[in-house]
């Protein structure tokens, strides 16, 4: 056997990606989307100073961060019409950029201005990362960059798409990604397998813009969400488990804690699943109507849930009962989803503004205040101990 | 996006073996070898597995081969060309970055403009990378090049010696720069800028004719389209083509009546050929939908457009209603999507020209939602070449803004 280069081995291992964490951040808003963290995990008091540090980005986009092990992940596009799409990895502890890998765009780039090609938010299942793009273009790479498949949606389906921009991310469950692509006239989920990337089903969605994304309500159980309600699927075979049918928001997401769904829907209705068996129709616990999320979706820690308004006011509700609490103005607007531990939540607006909020019984109160100095529309992801946000210029970590 | 015809994947890869464009002939490598799996790649993941298997070859290969891996994007669907464009991002990490790479054999690979034109871009970056000099001097024989991002970098140079040109208070040396610009740009954005910018300047351009917008037309309607049904109802101009004929509208007979559009994007207000009633004398000023075009309706345009030989082209058609297009009785594409925005260019559908008159339709669809965004009931359409360049009919409607 050929004796490898000693250099060679120890870039090898030095370049090789460390396994997953059960802290890791793999989905858009984390797991169940419920933007929820470990209690005491984030910095409270914030300065320039925890900024650990802020890397250059390759291009544009306001999809949110992953984090695997030691490793960032995430989406741009550039170019003058913005075909080029990357998928880049980072140090989590130096912010280098590790690699960068491109396709470019087959489905079609427009969008609204304010939003991006590089809008939907990618997975992981720990070993891979799945991108998608406003163009529907589909990627899987492992954790080291090298390409296991890609898709054109577009190119597959050329009505697929939506003149606003595509917005709505990926989950993987039961070695199944959970692909969205709802919009006006060939609206469709798919459920690709992880491994080949080739359909394991494709549904027939309601027509109409949507922006929202999927939550996995138990593993191998998804539910969509859509003008219409909420359809929990099998994602092995694409069937239906149950249906809700009382209508749903298409900008703000549905997110799942401990075994209730809180729902967007004439404001937000808590779907309580079965504990036996998620895939049986959940009963509805309780519908408010005064927790009306916008742009940003409901976060859930601790016995309260929190949304936040399209005149920027954070309202705090009962999970038990949705009964409104509280409302603190913490001047927005916000595109991104904040995160929580219960007792703290942390929230950036567009401006760039970080807040921290003290979550008490009867008010909240804003604790710390830090300034990017950045346009900030994506949500936050929370990993070991820090907060990753990103602007269409750079990704800054801040904690730890 | 271009909407793009499908065609066998294993079609494309024998004939890639058996010559590669620009007159090459692939030398047997492991890079070459592992194309053909590449090239296999098709709709809805065909071709994945070997492919990544294939993929896994070609990353690995050192940097003299990206010569030999640009080259097997030529004529490559847009799903292959994309697993080697990864794989260019895989080979130059491997080799340490763009110092690495072998310039000489990709200025030579850049210089054959029957390359793949995303591939010559991404030649010209990857010599960028190693000596920006070097590619900053090749962009000055690259005004009329056939990629589209590389003749809008060179036009952008041709720009700057405008400006230092102007700055300098030489304003006809500038002005006709600037017209030089205008003339050799296929970007949107800069072509508009530069219209800007030149009649700033006291000179004239001719945005129409430099896109080759269609301006005159013959326009029938309304016919219904309540709760969007008639998205998918065939009305008569689907099935008979009779610019003399009398047809059941929405309300009654309607007759094909010509229509030019003076906007020099080639804009087509079709409110303007059907305006709403006027509101009633008791109505409130305030009634926004008294602003409004009518709703639930749609209408179809027709245009001949003379070519003057059979040829490949491209309909670019702009819109923010659900449409469709025939070219010569055939459907080309139609998308049922309402408001959700409309740019130059925003549909690219390849077509082929057949010598002489060819029938343009479109039926163009307006909604019935009303809020301050969903009046318009408009299109612009052009024919051009994959690069942009514009295609003008013969002798029949020409496209000059008057």
């Amino acid at each position: 056997m050929p004796r490898l280069p000693a250099l060679l081995i120890a870039t090898a291992l030095l370049t090789a990606a460390l396994p997953a964490r059960s802290d890791d951040w793999l989905e858009f808003r984390g797991p169940g989307g419920a933007s929820r963290v470990k209690e005491g995990s984030l910095p409270v008091e914030l300065s320039a100073a925890d900024v650990r540090w802020s890397a250059d980005l390759p291009g544009r986009g306001l999809s949110g961060v992953l984090v695997v092990g030691d490793r960032a992940f995430v989406t741009t596009s550039d170019g003058p019409t913005q075909d080029r799409l990357h998928l880049v990895c980072l140090s989590t502890s130096t912010g280098k950029i590790l690699w960068d890998r491109q396709v470019w765009a087959t489905g079609r780039t427009m969008c609204h201005s304010k939003t991006s090609v590089a809008a939907p938010t990618p997975c992981s299942d720990g070993k891979h990362v799945y991108a998608i793009f406003s163009s529907n273009d589909l990627v899987c790479f492992d954790l080291d960059g090298n390409l296991q498949w890609l898709r054109g949606i577009t190119y597959d389906y050329p009505n697929v798409s939506n003149s606003l921009g595509m917005a709505s991310s990926l989950l993987v469950t039961a070695d199944t990604v959970i692909v969205p692509v709802e919009n006006d006239s060939e609206s469709y989920s798919l459920g690709i397998d992880a491994a080949t990337g080739v359909n394991r089903w494709r549904l027939d969605r309601p027509k109409g813009a949507n922006w929202t994304s999927p939550v996995i309500l138990a593993p191998g159980l998804v539910a969509l969400q859509s003008k219409t309600g909420i359809e929990a699927i099998r994602a092995t075979d694409g069937s239906t488990a149950w249906s809700y049918t009382d209508g749903a928001d298409t900008v703000s997401s549905s997110a799942l804690a401990d075994g209730i769904l809180y729902v967007p829907s004439n404001g937000i209705t808590a779907l309580t699943l079965d504990p036996a068996d998620p895939a049986k129709q959940p009963t509805q616990a309780w519908r408010e109507n005064t927790l009306s999320p916008a742009t940003a979706s409901c976060v859930v820690a601790g016995d309260a849930l929190y949304t936040i308004n399209g005149a920027g006011v954070l309202t705090a509700g009962d999970r038990a009962t949705g009964k409104r609490r509280w409302q603190l103005r913490i001047e927005g607007p916000y595109s991104g989803t904040p995160v929580t531990d219960g007792k703290h939540l942390w929230a950036v607006n567009e401006a760039g503004l970080v807040r921290v909020v003290e979550l008490g019984e009867k008010e909240g109160k804003v604790v710390a205040t830090l300034d990017l100095g950045d346009e900030i529309l994506c949500s936050p992801a929370a990993a070991d101990g820090a907060l990753y946000v990103r602007s269409n210029t750079k990704l800054h970590k801040i904690g730890r | 996006m271009v909407f793009h015809r499908r065609f066998p994947a294993a079609l494309g890869a024998v004939a890639f073996l058996l010559a590669l464009p620009g007159g090459g002939v692939a030398v047997a490598s492991p890079v070459t070898d592992a194309l053909p799996a590449i090239r296999g790649v098709d709709h809805e993941g065909k071709g994945n597995a070997a492919a990544a298997k294939a993929w896994g070859v070609i990353a690995a290969a050192e940097a003299s081969a990206l010569p030999d891996i640009l080259a097997g994007m030529d004529g490559a669907n847009p799903i292959a060309a994309n697993w080697l464009r990864a794989a260019v991002d895989a080979v130059v990490t491997k080799a340490g970055g763009s110092a690495k790479l072998p310039v000489d054999s990709l200025v030579r690979f850049l210089a054959d403009t029957k390359h793949d034109p995303r591939a010559r871009r991404l030649a010209f970056d990857l010599v960028r990378g190693a000596d920006a000099a070097r590619a900053d001097k090749l962009l000055d024989g690259m005004v009329e090049d056939p990629s589209v991002e590389l003749r809008r970098d060179a036009v952008a140079k041709v720009i700057a010696r405008a400006d230092a040109l102007k700055t300098g208070e030489k304003k006809e040396e500038a002005l006709a720069a600037y017209q030089k610009a205008f003339s050799a740009s296929r970007n949107v954005e800069q072509i508009q800028a530069l219209a800007t910018t030149i009649r700033e300047l006291g000179g004239t351009v001719d945005l129409t004719g430099h896109f080759g917008f269609l301006r005159r037309w013959q326009i029938v309607g309304p016919f219904d389209n309540t709760e969007g049904k008639g998205f998918a109802a065939v009305y008569p101009p689907e099935e008979t083509l009779d610019l003399s004929a009398a047809l059941d509208g929405k309300e009654g007979k309607v007759l094909w009546q010509p229509v030019e559009t003076g906007d020099e994007y080639g804009v087509v207000n079709v409110n303007l050929s059907y305006p709403p009633p006027a509101p009633p004398a008791d109505a409130k000023p305030a009634d926004s939908d008294s602003k409004e075009g009518l709703k639930g309706v749609i209408a179809y345009a027709v245009t001949e457009f003379v070519s003057a030989e059979d040829r490949p082209a491209e309909i670019r058609l702009g819109s923010k209603n659900a449409w469709k297009i025939w070219l010569n009785g055939s459907p080309v594409f139609e998308r049922e999507e309402y408001h959700r925005g409309m740019e130059i260019d925003q549909y690219r559908m390849p077509v082929t020209l057949r010598k002489g008159p060819n029938t343009i339709l479109i039926k163009v669809c307006q909604d019935e939602q009303r809020r301050p965004w969903t009046t318009e009931w408009e299109f612009q359409l052009r024919v051009c070449d994959e690069v942009g360049t514009a295609i003008h009919p013969l002798g029949g409607p020409d496209s000059a803004a008057k």
